[in-house]
């Protein structure tokens, strides 16, 4: 038999229902290979021998009944996990014990999975490359040195690297579709509302969603099927009756309408990128699906809002790190002065600064010309997607304007950076759903992924044409263990 | 628009974040570069356009104000930094 590792979630569960492999087997399998796999970073956490004590009482009484019967998982350091570190990436939350379960975690636990770990991510979630983690950079299974993505880098990579058969990462901006893209792994954003945000360290809370990262369309449709439910401990959770997702999937995408929209065709984008997104088309077209030319006029103006809306909103959630009730704290001569080194030398670079640029476009004298103006905008950016709907089911576009880069090469230069996020944006302010699944590769042999963006709460379309995409494709991820001596 | 250095050493102070001026320099720096990029919003004409405040267009829940997490003072006091008993302990304030 293969390697346990080298099997899908869907597989594993399979497997483990028919009585061919145990938790126990499959729990030790990750946790060994996660073991082997350090150089990587991807972990934060481990959590390997409480883990295995769980798969060894699965065994003993197992309920194959559940969705995850005895699955190991590790998940972004994200999500609040009871009586497990919880750090966001920061160095202000190093020690941080949650006395709580995230909803999404524990829906989770709920099905049978079992948490192995903690994943590396950019601190609270700023960033796109993992670079912004107090706990250090994340290597991508897929070369030396290049980034995994980010803000979900440590998830993403430790999925590439089958050092967990799925994950979940969070997606405020791109951060689960961006590094999916860059690991050539499959990555859903689901609608604002459907995944519950209660226990995710909060970043930006209007555009803030959990989703699952996975190896195909299939394991996504079952995780996201767990991770989705209605929570009245999250007050923009919506009530609404969820499909079975994974049940339901199928790749039967005839007479289904398709809309490109022009402005995603940006100057300078490598032409590998164009040559996939033609190729998406093609598929497209040849299963019945039909293509329709559209236009998202106010694209250009998505980053610029994004770059007010959610370091405000961080702003003010990052507020509560104050160094009193928990977390790191700096010695200061009165109240204020504690306050001020806690959180000068308790937050990163990139953390400061989006905290500083929220602080000043919400501030007296500016709240009009910035933060008010980025909501006025913010609308004509949702408006486009719901003129867009009128017409189409769903859209097609690339995932990011390039594959991975070396770590390094844009820490100096913010915008830079920020330019990553340019078709996975414009999402988030819409609060809709999309998905990233792979596609290719650029010429220097690293992944590329197609984004399939959605009506709000119709996961269930873009996840059946992401599946008949994938069908069609056949992407093959050549990564040769490299950092496994 | 271009934010100086008094106005980096003000937010600095604002979002209660103490910087140094070698900090506050390359931070304004920084500023600048992404509030010229943000200016790009100016183009658009936003006069008669409602702001969007929330995207999950539903009306606020009420439920029940129930007891869910009883007997955790300890486990919370725990990822306290300084405590005093059943107190978090913080620099004095009154003199």
């Amino acid at each position: 038999m293969s390697n346990i590792t080298d099997l899908k979630l869907v597989e594993l569960v399979d497997k483990i229902k028919k009585k061919e492999l145990s938790s126990t087997e499959v729990t030790i399998a990750f946790i060994e290979r996660s073991k082997k796999s350090k150089k990587l970073n991807a972990y934060i956490s481990e959590n390997y021998e409480s883990a295995i004590k769980k798969a060894k009482i699965f065994d003993q009484k197992p309920d194959f009944k559940k969705k995850l019967p005895g699955i190991p998982i590790a998940v972004k350091d994200l999500f609040c996990t009871k009586n497990i570190k919880t750090t966001a990436g920061s160095k202000i939350l190093e020690n941080f014990i949650p006395t709580y379960e995230s909803t999404v975690t524990q829906n989770i636990l709920d099905e049978g999975g079992i948490i192995i770990g903690k994943l590396n991510c950019d601190e609270f979630a700023m960033g796109s490359s993992n670079e912004t983690s107090y706990f250090g950079n994340v290597q991508n299974p897929v070369s030396e040195n290049l980034v995994p993505g980010g803000s979900s880098g440590g998830s993403s990579s430790a999925l590439a690297a089958k050092l967990t058969p799925a994950t979940i990462g969070t997606d405020t901006g791109g951060s689960i579709r961006q590094p999916a893209s860059f690991t050539g792994t499959v990555g859903l954003k689901p609608t604002y509302g459907s995944c519950s945000r209660y226990g995710i360290v909060a970043f930006a809370s209007s555009l803030d969603q959990a989703g699952p990262m996975t190896h195909d369309v299939k394991d996504c449709s079952l995780m996201f099927e767990i991770m989705s439910t209605y929570d009245t401990k999250d007050s923009t959770s919506v009530d609404f009756k969820r499909e079975n997702y994974f049940t339901n999937l199928n790749e039967n995408i005839k007479g289904k309408k398709i809309g490109i929209p022009k402005e995603y065709r940006v100057d300078g984008m490598p032409k590998e990128i164009d040559e996939l997104w033609e190729k998406g088309i093609k598929i497209i077209k040849e299963n019945g699906g039909q293509i329709i030319e559209i236009s998202l006029p106010n694209t250009n103006y998505a980053l610029p809002t994004y770059y007010i809306v959610a370091p405000a909103e961080a702003s003010s959630n990052l507020a509560r790190y104050d160094g009193v009730k928990y977390g790191f704290r700096s010695k200061g001569e009165n109240l204020i002065d504690m306050y001020e080194k806690t959180r000068s030398e308790g937050f990163g670079d990139e953390v400061k600064r989006r905290i500083m640029i929220g602080t000043y476009v919400l501030s007296s004298g500016y709240y009009d010309a910035y933060y008010l103006k980025a909501q006025k905008v913010r609308r004509l950016i949702k408006n486009d997607f719901d003129e867009a709907y009128k017409k189409v089911d769903a859209i097609l576009t690339p995932s990011t304007p390039s594959s991975a880069f070396k770590i390094g090469e844009k820490l100096n230069d913010p915008v830079s950076m920020y330019l990553n996020d340019i078709f996975t944006v414009p999402i988030n302010l819409a609060g809709l759903p999309a998905i990233s699944i792979p596609a290719g590769h650029d010429k220097k042999g690293y992944p590329l992924g197609l984004q399939v963006i959605g009506k709000a709460f119709d996961e269930q379309s873009i996840l059946n044409i992401a599946f008949a995409l994938e069908k069609n494709i056949s992407f093959k991820n050549n990564i040769t263990d490299w950092w496994i001596k | 628009m271009t934010i100086d250095l008094k106005t980096v050493k003000h937010i600095s102070k604002l979002s209660r974040i103490s910087i140094d001026d070698n900090k506050a320099k390359k931070l304004g720096k920084d500023l600048n570069s992404i509030f010229s990029f943000i200016e790009k919003l100016n183009e658009l004409d936003t006069k008669n356009t409602e702001p969007l405040t929330s995207i999950a267009e539903t009306t606020l829940k009420l439920r029940k104000d129930e007891i869910k997490s009883e007997n955790i003072r300890e486990d919370i006091l725990k990822n306290s930094p300084d405590k005093n008993k059943d107190f978090f302990v913080v620099p004095k304030v009154v003199e």
